[in-house]
């Protein structure tokens, strides 16, 4: 059904935006790490037991954390789920469309699972009320509104502040009954924080938290999720041309400094 | 394995003889609605109703990829009211169902009227309507923004279609219930209008009502939606002046 179409807007301002990169500058007179304005809310949906909206520049998404009782997987019986689910619903920009999640919505949702669940963020074996019966299942919900670049940053400093927002039923073992008391809500235990940071190669320069624009004309793509105390947990690299090693080494070390400063925009405290 | 779930949805036992938010029986809940809140649609709205959070994406008028909706004569109007997972208490599954694919049909018959579609042949206008937070009254809220929203894109319109529903709850007939008050109640019948003419274009009726109780309810959410039509244009002046 798509018609696909040459890209003729990044076409033109490819020459433009390269040039810029050459004389070390970006269109909107940012440095090659400096990251857009971000502004982050959280508890702002009633109906949902953790949420958050994050702008970064223009760029607004939507995060709504719901606990649901469920049974845990065969293989981790003790441990409750996170599910990460997004959606590039068709009011963030004129090229996305209704449907199914396509594979962009898909590698947005992977990867900020990925980040959260191998960082550890939630303590999932505290989630766990009865060992293979009864598990919290925490459902991510990223609803993204307005897309003017770097979803994966977005995405995960949107989760990150949304679960550290989340209360849950308190869930007790009585007389063999589960017992879920709705007016005691206690906080869904947060063991770890973790943020993601996302460069785009344009002319064999890496730039920090990319806009629309710059994804648009970029060659490359690295995403690189880190944890407060410096380690990495999760990557993703992205984009039609290749990375060298040693563009690599240096998102990692850049990561490590700009990480530091997007931690400070997190709530200092849970709740 | 059995779960007993307690204290799940608290609710006063003796019934109160007025209604539970202190309202009175023809007044709205509290509404704000502001116009051209996102950067890449051409149109845009947010709107909040009591506990409802709504936001609108216009898109176009663009072309149609698909050609077997495309008409020669005009441009057609698509609408999507979607809910978003987290915007109920019990987590919503993503993607249409039949209550959303229902919405979406009536949403666009209520808002075409209004639409100059005869100036915008073989193209398309995409509405996109997203409950963030729903409380009762999505589908006027929704309607009610989508109006801003296409005001905001610029699209040429007869009017600014508003909606608003009325029901009867505890034997009595008021105005914009309230998710509570919708679960307990008797009725709802939300209405679509444009304010210039007063024309209906949009009418659903759901529970039992005298056909007094109707009329009274229909003139109530008449009353309703030319309230909040007076807000729908303040939002419009607001961003773009007189």
């Amino acid at each position: 059904m798509v018609i696909k179409m040459v890209k003729i807007i990044p076409e033109i301002i490819k020459e433009s935006l390269t040039n810029l990169v050459k004389s070390g500058e970006r269109s909107d007179g940012r440095t090659f790490d400096e990251y857009r304005d971000i502004v982050l809310e959280t508890g702002i949906i009633d109906k949902a037991e953790g949420s958050a909206r994050v702008k970064i520049g223009k760029t607004q998404i939507m995060v709504g954390a719901k606990p649901q009782l469920g049974e845990p997987f065969s293989d981790t019986p003790n441990v409750g789920v996170l599910m990460t689910n997004s959606e590039l619903i068709p009011m963030a920009a004129p090229d996305f469309e209704s449907g199914p999640p396509d594979e962009r919505s898909v590698e947005l949702s992977r990867v900020t699972d990925r980040c959260m669940r191998e960082a550890g963020v939630v303590d999932l074996e505290k989630l766990c009320i009865v060992e293979g019966k009864k598990v919290w299942m925490v459902f991510l919900d990223i609803h993204i509104l307005d897309y003017d670049g770097n979803l994966m940053d977005a995405a995960v400093l949107g989760s990150m502040a949304a679960l550290m927002n989340t209360k849950i039923p308190e869930a007790k073992l009585e007389n063999d009954e589960v017992v879920v008391d709705h007016e005691k809500l206690v906080p869904l235990p947060i063991k770890e924080k973790a943020l993601m940071c996302t460069f785009a190669k344009i002319d064999g320069e890496l730039i920090v938290d990319p806009q629309l624009e710059e994804e648009q004309v970029m060659e490359a793509r690295i995403s690189i999720g880190m944890r407060a105390d410096g380690s990495i947990c999760a990557m993703q690299k992205g984009g039609m041309k290749p990375l060298n090693k040693d563009e690599i080494l240096k998102a990692v070390q850049r990561t490590s400094e700009i990480t530091k400063k997007l931690m400070e925009h997190l709530p200092q405290n849970n709740h | 394995m059995i779960t007993i779930i307690i204290n799940k949805d608290f609710k006063p036992k003796s019934k109160p003889s007025k209604r539970a938010d202190g309202r009175a029986f023809d007044e709205l809940r509290p509404f704000k609605i502001e116009a051209g809140v996102l950067e890449r649609a051409d149109g845009s709205a947010y709107l909040e109703l009591g506990g409802n959070k709504v936001m609108v994406a216009v898109y176009g008028p663009r072309e149609l990829h698909i050609r077997r909706l495309m008409q020669p004569d005009r441009a057609v109007l698509r609408c999507r009211y979607n809910m978003a997972p987290f915007s109920v208490d019990d987590r919503k599954r993503p993607g249409p169902d039949r209550r959303s694919v229902e919405i979406s049909k009536i949403t666009s018959e209520a808002i075409m009227p209004a639409v100059f579609l005869e100036k915008f042949p073989r193209s398309t206008i995409d509405v996109f309507i997203e409950i963030l937070e729903a409380e009762g009254g999505t589908r006027c809220a929704g309607i009610t923004a989508a109006s801003v929203a296409l005001a905001d894109a610029g699209v040429p319109m007869r009017d600014l279609v508003v909606a608003c529903a009325a029901g009867k709850t505890d034997g009595e007939v008021i105005l914009d219930l309230s998710e509570a008050e919708d679960k307990d109640g008797e009725a709802d019948v939300p209405v679509a209008i444009m304010p210039r003419t007063g024309e209906i274009t949009l009418l659903q009726s759901d529970g039992n009502l005298t056909t007094e109780e109707f009329e009274k309810a229909l003139n109530l959410s008449i009353d309703g939606c030319m309230e909040l039509s007076k807000a729908q244009k303040e939002a419009i002046v607001k961003r773009y002046g007189d």
